[in-house]
């Protein structure tokens, strides 16, 4: 099947508005009739849900938590960008638009990004609506704070719980459609598989988490908005429950995969402590904002530091080597994620890391204590301040922008890192790859959608701070309820979809044979067991930096993996019960299968953008090379086992942006 | 650090349940408390047993899923934190740790520390939103000014994250602290206004509806509640109630 993006004709920046005049719609009296699922409840599923639920449409939304507010774009920390220009300082839709382009590495599509600034205005003002508590000024307006990669300000921010608020407001909109009726909300549910009907996605297959059965769920359209799949690497910022499963079972069910090996590693999280480690925790963007990176400049200060000899506080300034703001003078400590990353693992690498692990850099608050003091002496005339009142006045300033995440590195490293530097390293932490869709967000799946981080749309090569929570509410506030309404405009005479169809039976029967299996193997090792080694092997040969003889390798010791994975997994307990390990078996055999496309996908971009770095391309200063041959989207289709699958490629066009090597000097 | 767990097992709702005894061993102090969970639970799985049902899943304190009275505390004996957050420095070596699910009528047990808080939810469902639909044409975000003082107490009674902490703390398993963030946040906005006086009835209904019980400013709640979120909106609730009352 040759790829259509199916990006409407014209001008840029009438794109979306032209498209919009000229789709079909459908008349609120046949909405009614028209039964949509969406599969997970994050700030995609949820503003999508709600938002479709308010058309008329009838919903069903479907979450593996408890309840649809658990969703993982809870723990976005950071902000949430948006073109308003309320700052004054230059912004635009086109900037912002720019800026996300540049900084995915000119890997993403342009009328895709240009519509995402485009409607981005829109988000905060809905929300605000909504009743979310952005963070104000003194006279009462918005606020802003700036981000990694940009020269403006444009992120709103409610505390560093960004993501929680503005959750809860899709939540708050979807509780009102499920207290209409018109959204049926299914929790403890998980998507094992997609239906497809005439070549058309009709349906799911879903267990309830709670009592094991087996359910069938028909619709006219079927939303995939699952997230990310960053726990492919066991160690990751996600929630332990987030997974690929919804995304690979459409997959396989004929959606296009695309760009698998685009993987973001945030350059702030607090670093691993040991091997029993579950998961890892980030410290927002929002504080290089206020933080300086640094390592040591003397090897001997390292040693004696990671022996407990000496404290970072005890170097001066000349013995400190603050290495973005001397390799990145321009955009200093706020350069994007993935530049970050790759310098702290460079400065590690090269032996300067600060903690037992050697896998540890600082970043210092001192500086911010010192500037926001002095300003808050001035605003309260206090004169002469001493050096200790105001640093105190500094770091209530600080407590009143990042006090939690002040308090949460605290509870985890035991360190107050109001006294001394937090020590902080990259993470896995958000997955720029997804299904692949066109402009309409729909999949090579007729009548399969994927929004928010489950598609692959908007990041390109490296995802920009702040972008992710504005894609996910874009998508589903004010895309694809657009989309959507063209595509079921065909459905308005369809009627109900029935249950009890061959493609149903066959679809369940799949379900069911894998989970018996399961239950019913003798096996020797437990799910994390397989979990932990797959982990192992992508941080390893796909993490910060790749090389063919690496990836090679991860190419034939996964497949060998799973291969033990299908033979010796142990699962307890029985299929007819709340079983977290079966749950979790089935999302790690899709994890097997997606690492091993992942580690392919690497394998054949012979190029370096954004987060794929691959050693073979870098340039004299060791910055990510790209090659004008790869200037195109990877699109894999399903043909059995990963290493059959089929690359597909989607030709990326500049017309709108200049493209140049990206410079943050 | 060597460890004994009394842990409360129940295979599904309709079973009485029991306490039942673990030993782990070698437990690092830097561990997270569901990491040192985890230990025992592919410990039970090497060994062919069930392993402990428990809910879980950020792990960095902010989605509310996680739950468990630790030694007679929501969430264990730190403060303001989350089971998850909990780390093992707060035990010593030989210590026995009691962990029971959180419990109250309301909350009935799924499966081991496993319990349905989907009361929480149909409360929301009563009342916990502002009526406005998705447009894209809501007036401008600044159009309405909110003095920061009321910006930011609405974003402390809105950082809730829904544990459930107040209501398994509570002598009366009362959900007070839990409506009353939701409707502080919103009585404390211009937007929230025009449906104020609906919204607080409705909610304070569905509570009673859920069987919840009644505040008695006894405070265990506001001691316990992960997010410090304070009695003052369980004031406030009452407040707004009154006034939709007259």
């Amino acid at each position: 099947m040759a790829l259509d993006s199916k990006v409407p004709q014209g001008p840029l920046k009438d794109k979306w508005t032209d498209y919009k005049n000229h789709i079909n719609l459908v008349n609120p009296a046949n909405k009614r009739h028209i039964d949509v699922i969406v599969v997970g409840t994050g700030l995609a599923g949820g503003s999508a849900s709600a938002t479709l639920a308010e058309l008329g449409y009838n919903v069903k939304s479907f979450a593996y938590q408890d309840s649809p507010r658990r969703a993982h774009s809870i723990a976005a920390q950071g902000g949430i960008n948006a073109a308003k220009n309320y700052q004054g300082d230059g912004d635009s839709t086109y900037r912002l638009f720019y800026d996300t382009v540049k900084g995915g590495d000119y890997r993403s599509r342009e009328a895709n990004v240009y519509r995402l600034a485009e409607v981005s205005a829109n988000i905060i003002d809905q929300c605000v609506a909504q009743g979310v508590p952005f963070a104000r000024d003194y006279g009462g307006l918005l606020d802003n704070r700036s981000f990694g990669g940009v020269l403006v300000s444009r992120t709103f921010y409610a505390k560093g719980q960004t993501g929680q608020q503005l959750l809860l407001g899709a939540y708050s909109a979807m509780n009102r459609q499920i207290a209409r009726g018109k959204i049926e909300m299914f929790n403890r549910h998980e998507m094992l598989d997609v239906v497809v009907v005439d070549g058309k996605a009709r349906g799911i297959i879903a267990r309830n988490l709670v009592t094991g059965e087996i359910e069938r769920h028909s619709a006219h359209a079927v939303v995939i908005a699952s997230g990310g799949y960053g726990n492919v690497y066991f160690l990751s910022t996600n929630a332990m429950g987030s997974n690929v499963t919804a995304g690979w079972k459409v997959h396989k069910k004929g959606a296009y995969f695309a760009n698998p090996c685009y993987t973001q590693i945030h350059p702030t999280c607090i670093p691993r402590s040991g091997d029993y480690q579950s998961k890892l925790t980030l410290m927002s963007e929002s504080l290089r904002n206020d933080g300086r990176i640094w390592v040591p400049k003397n090897l001997e200060d390292v040693t004696a530091i990671r022996e407990g000899k000496l404290k970072p506080t005890q170097l001066t300034e000349d013995q400190r080597d603050y290495y973005l703001e001397r390799r990145y003078p321009a955009f200093g400590n706020l350069v994007p994620r993935d530049v970050a990353s790759r310098a702290a693992k460079e400065r590690c690498d090269a032996g300067y890391g600060v903690n037992a692990t050697g896998e540890a850099v600082y970043l210092d608050f001192a500086a911010s204590f010192e500037r926001y003091g002095s300003e808050q002496a001035k605003i309260q005339n206090i004169s002469n301040p001493s050096a200790a009142k105001i640093k105190e006045l500094g770091q209530e300033i600080v407590r009143a922008k990042y006090g939690n995440l002040f308090q949460m590195y605290e509870k985890i490293v035991d360190e107050n890192p109001y006294e001394t530097p937090m020590m902080i390293y990259p993470a896995v932490h958000y997955t720029m790859g997804g299904v692949w869709v066109d402009y309409n967000l729909m999949t090579t799946i007729p009548g399969c959608y994927a929004i928010g981080e489950a598609n692959f749309s908007d990041h390109g090569a490296n995802r920009l701070g702040a972008s992710a929570l504005m894609q996910g509410l874009a998508d589903g506030y004010f895309v694809l309820p657009y989309t959507i309404g063209d595509y079921l405009s065909d459905d308005i005479r369809t009627g109900k979809i029935a249950t009890d169809t061959p493609e149903f039976d066959a679809a369940e029967k799949e379900v069911t044979e894998r989970i018996e299996f399961f239950v019913n193997n003798k096996g020797t090792h437990s799910v994390d067991y397989y979990h932990k080694k797959l982990g192992k092997i992508m941080w390893d040969k796909c993490g910060m930096s790749r090389n063919k003889a690496g990836l090679e390798e991860a190419v034939e010791e996964i497949s060998a993996l799973r291969k033990d994975f299908w033979k010796n997994v142990i699962v307890p307990g029985t299929a007819t019960e709340y079983n977290e390990q079966l749950a979790k078996a089935g999302r790690v055999a899709d994890f097997l299968e997606l690492g091993e496309l992942f580690a392919k996908d690497a394998l054949v971009r012979e190029e370096s953008a954004g987060g794929h770095f691959r050693e073979e391309h870098q340039t004299e200063d060791g910055e990510a090379k790209r090659m004008k041959e790869f200037q195109f989207v990877s699109a894999w289709e399903y043909k059995g086992e990963p290493k059959d699958a089929v690359l597909h490629k989607e030709a990326l066009v500049y017309e709108n942006i200049e493209v140049k090597e990206r410079s943050y000097k | 650090m060597n460890l004994t767990l009394k842990i409360w097992r129940q295979s599904d709702a309709n079973d009485k349940g029991k306490m039942v005894d673990y030993k782990v061993t070698e437990i690092s102090e830097h561990m997270s408390f569901l990491e040192m969970m985890d230990v025992l639970n592919e410990q039970l799985v090497n060994a062919g047993e069930e392993p402990v049902a428990f809910d879980h899943d950020c792990r960095e304190g902010i989605c509310g899923m996680c739950s468990m009275f630790i030694n007679g505390e929501a969430h264990g004996p730190d403060r303001g934190v989350t089971t998850c957050q909990l780390h093992m420095r707060m035990f010593k070596d030989g210590d026995t740790i009691t962990i029971e699910p959180f419990r109250a009528a309301s909350f009935p047990v799924i499966k081991d520390l496993v319990v349905d808080r989907s009361a929480f939810d149909r409360i929301q469902h009563s009342g916990g939103y502002i009526s406005v639909n998705t447009s894209g044409n809501t007036q401008d975000a600044n159009s309405i000014p909110i003095a920061k003082h009321a910006a930011d107490e609405a974003m402390d009674a809105a950082t809730c994250i829904g544990c459930g902490a107040c209501v398994a703390t509570c002598k009366n398993s009362s959900a007070m602290l839990f409506v009353g963030a939701k409707v502080s946040q919103y009585a404390l906005l211009p937007q929230g206004q025009v449906e104020a006086a609906d919204r607080v009835k409705n909610m304070v209904a569905q509570m009673d509806l859920e069987g919840f019980g009644n505040c008695t400013n006894t405070g265990a709640c506001e001691v316990e509640c992960p997010k410090g979120i304070s009695l003052d909106n369980i004031a406030r609730m009452n407040r707004e109630l009154m006034k939709a009352s007259i």
